[in-house]
C-alpha cells in the first residue's frame, strides 16, 4: 500500500490535469457546502430570514456542481482507465460529491424550516442543543474536507470518531422534543419543525463521517464502513 | 532556387508552433482494389485542425487504408481506384494533378514498428530537411534541435547526435522517427500504430508526445488499442467493414456512444 498517493506524476500531464482539476472542484464544492451550513444555522439560532434565503438559493449552485464532477469522473474511468491510488481517487471524488449534495440538501431543508420557525411562538426546549449540534458539525465537515485535502487518515478517523457525541445530543434532544409535545400538544406542528431541523443536522454530521471514511479509503485503500470505534482506532498513528 | 526554399522551410519551422494546422474534409470517399472491391464506403468525415483523431475498428475494417488515403500511400497498390475527395486546407488532394511529393511533407506518416535508417541521430533527423534543400550547418542544428525537442527526445540523445540511430531503445526510437516526420515541417501527421511495438511506459511517453504535438499539427491516429484512442484523441470514428459507423467526439464515443455496433466494440461485445 502507498501511504501517501501522489496525484502529480504522471507521464501524462494532462491526466496530472485532469485529477488535480476534479480534486480542486471537489474541495471548492466543499467550501460552498461548509458556507451554506453556517447560513443555515446562522438563520436556524438567530431566526434570521437573510442567511436562510442565501443556504436555499446555494443549493442550485452546489447541485450544478455535483453533476459537473460526475461527469468528470466519468469521463476520466472511460479515458484514462485510472488503477490503484487514481482509481480510488476518483471513486472517492465521486462519493465525496454525493454526500456533499446531500449536505447541500440538508442545509437548505434547516434553511427553509428556520424560516418557519421565525415566526413562531413557542420556545424551543433544544435551543442550546441545537446550537451547540450545529457547531459540532460545521466542525467535523470542516475537518473531513481538510483531512481529503492533506490525506490525513488520523483526522479523518477523528471525524468518524466523534459521530457518537452527535448521536447521542440527537437522541437526548429527541426525548425533549417528545417530552414538549406531550406537555403541548396545540404546538406538535412547531415542535416536529425542531425535530427536523435536529435530523437535518444529525445527517449532516452522518455525511461528514462518510466523507471522513472515504479519506481513509483513498490514503490505505482499506474500506472502514461499518467498523467499530476499536477498529478505528487501530488506524491511528 | 533551393537556398530560398531552404530559408522557407527553416522559417516556416520555427513558426510552426504558431501555425493554424488545417483541417481535413472527406467526402464520399470509396475506394477498392483488386481483391477488395469496397475496402472504403462513402466515407464523410470532418477532421478537426489541430486536434488528434483516431480511427478504431477491428482488424481488416478499412481503418489502415484510411489513414493511407491521407498521403496517397494506396497509390503504390496496383489497380487501386478512389472516388470522391479529400480536402487538405482547400485543395483536394485526390486529383491525379496533386504533387505527391509535396503532399507527403505536408502529411508526414509515423509507421507501427520504428524505422530509422542505419545512419547517426543528428542524420535521420537532418536527411528531410537536406532532400529539401537546407545545407547550412547551422541551419541544420537549429531545425535538428527543435524537431528533437519538439518530440521530447532531446535532452536524451542531445550529448550523442552521432552515434548509430540503431543505438537508441525502441521507445526512442518510434520518438525520433516522429522528430524525422516533423523535421520537414508537415501540417498533418498520420500515426498507424505507433505504439503498439513499444512497452508500456514508452507508449505513455508517445501518447504525451500526441498530445503535445496536436497543438502544431492536425493528428490522425490509427490504434488497436481502444483505451489509447481515449487517452490521446479527441475525435474517434468507429469504422467497420469499410465503413465509418460513428464519428464523434472521443468523450461521447466512449462514455455514450450512438450506435449499438460502437458501444458493443468498445465494451468488448464483438470484434
Amino acid at each position: 500500500m502507498v501511504e501517501r498517493a501522489t496525484h502529480g506524476q504522471h507521464i501524462s500531464a494532462q491526466f496530472n490535469a485532469e485529477l488535480e482539476a476534479i480534486r480542486n472542484d471537489l474541495l471548492e464544492m466543499g467550501g460552498k457546502v461548509e458556507h451554506q451550513i453556517e447560513l443555515a444555522a446562522d438563520a436556524l439560532i438567530n431566526g434570521d430570514s437573510g442567511p436562510a434565503d442565501e443556504a436555499i438559493a446555494a443549493d442550485r449552485d452546489i447541485n450544478r456542481m455535483e453533476m459537473d464532477i460526475d461527469e468528470q469522473c466519468v469521463r476520466i474511468i472511460a479515458r484514462r482507465q485510472p488503477a490503484a491510488s487514481d482509481l480510488r481517487l476518483v471513486i472517492s471524488i465521486a462519493k465525496v460529491a454525493t454526500d456533499l449534495e446531500r449536505i447541500g440538501d440538508e442545509a437548505s431543508r434547516i434553511a427553509q424550516v428556520a424560516t418557519q420557525m421565525a415566526s413562531q411562538q413557542v420556545t424551543d426546549p433544544v435551543e442550546l442543543r441545537s446550537r451547540r449540534v450545529a457547531r459540532h458539525v460545521i466542525g467535523m465537515l470542516h475537518q473531513a474536507l481538510d483531512a481529503f485535502a492533506r490525506l490525513s487518515v488520523d483526522s479523518a478517523v477523528n471525524v468518524v470518531l466523534s459521530d457518537s457525541d452527535i448521536n447521542d445530543d440527537y437522541k437526548r434532544g429527541l426525548l425533549e422534543l417528545q417530552l414538549a409535545m406531550r406537555n403541548d400538544p396545540d404546538h406538535i406542528d412547531q415542535y416536529m419543525d425542531r425535530i427536523w431541523a435536529l435530523r437535518s443536522l444529525e445527517r449532516i454530521g452522518d455525511h461528514a463521517c462518510n466523507i471522513a471514511e472515504q479519506v481513509v479509503y483513498l490514503v490505505r485503500g482499506v474500506d472502514v464502513r461499518h467498523t467499530d470505534s476499536e477498529g478505528l482506532r487501530q488506524l491511528l498513528n | 532556387m533551393q537556398d530560398r526554399d531552404a530559408l522557407i522551410l527553416a522559417s516556416a519551422y520555427r513558426s510552426q508552433r504558431d501555425r493554424v494546422a488545417p483541417s481535413l474534409r472527406v467526402r464520399d470517399l470509396s475506394l477498392s482494389y483488386p481483391g477488395a472491391r469496397h475496402a472504403l464506403q462513402d466515407i464523410n468525415l470532418d477532421i478537426a485542425a489541430g486536434g488528434v483523431t483516431s480511427v478504431i475498428g477491428p482488424s481488416g475494417c478499412g481503418k489502415s487504408t484510411l489513414l493511407r488515403c491521407f498521403n496517397r500511400m494506396n497509390d503504390t497498390i496496383e489497380g487501386c481506384r478512389y472516388n470522391g475527395s479529400i480536402e487538405l486546407g482547400d485543395t483536394n488532394i485526390l486529383t491525379p494533378a496533386t504533387d505527391v511529393t509535396l503532399l507527403r511533407r505536408r502529411v508526414g506518416m509515423v509507421f507501427q514498428r520504428p524505422n530509422p535508417f542505419p545512419k547517426s541521430i543528428f542524420d535521420n533527423v537532418a536527411y528531410g530537411p537536406r532532400i529539401g534543400g537546407l545545407r547550412r550547418k547551422r541551419q541544420l542544428d537549429e531545425v535538428v534541435e527543435s524537431a528533437l525537442r519538439a518530440a521530447a527526445l532531446w535532452d536524451e540523445v542531445k550529448d550523442r547526435l552521432t552515434d548509430s540511430a540503431m543505438s537508441l531503445s525502441m521507445g526512442q526510437q518510434q520518438r525520433l522517427i516522429i522528430a524525422r516526420a516533423i523535421a520537414v515541417d508537415p501540417e498533418v501527421l498520420l500515426l498507424d500504430e505507433p505504439a503498439s511495438s513499444l512497452d508500456p511506459i514508452s507508449t505513455l511517453k508517445i501518447e504525451e508526445l500526441i498530445y503535445e504535438l496536436k497543438h502544431s499539427y492536425t493528428i490522425l491516429i490509427v490504434t488497436h488499442n481502444m483505451q489509447q484512442a481515449a487517452r490521446v484523441s479527441d475525435w474517434t470514428a468507429f469504422m467497420n467493414a469499410g465503413k465509418v459507423v460513428e464519428f464523434d467526439t472521443t468523450d461521447r464515443i466512449f462514455t455514450n456512444p450512438a450506435r449499438q455496433a460502437t458501444e458493443d466494440y468498445i465494451t468488448g461485445r464483438y470484434g
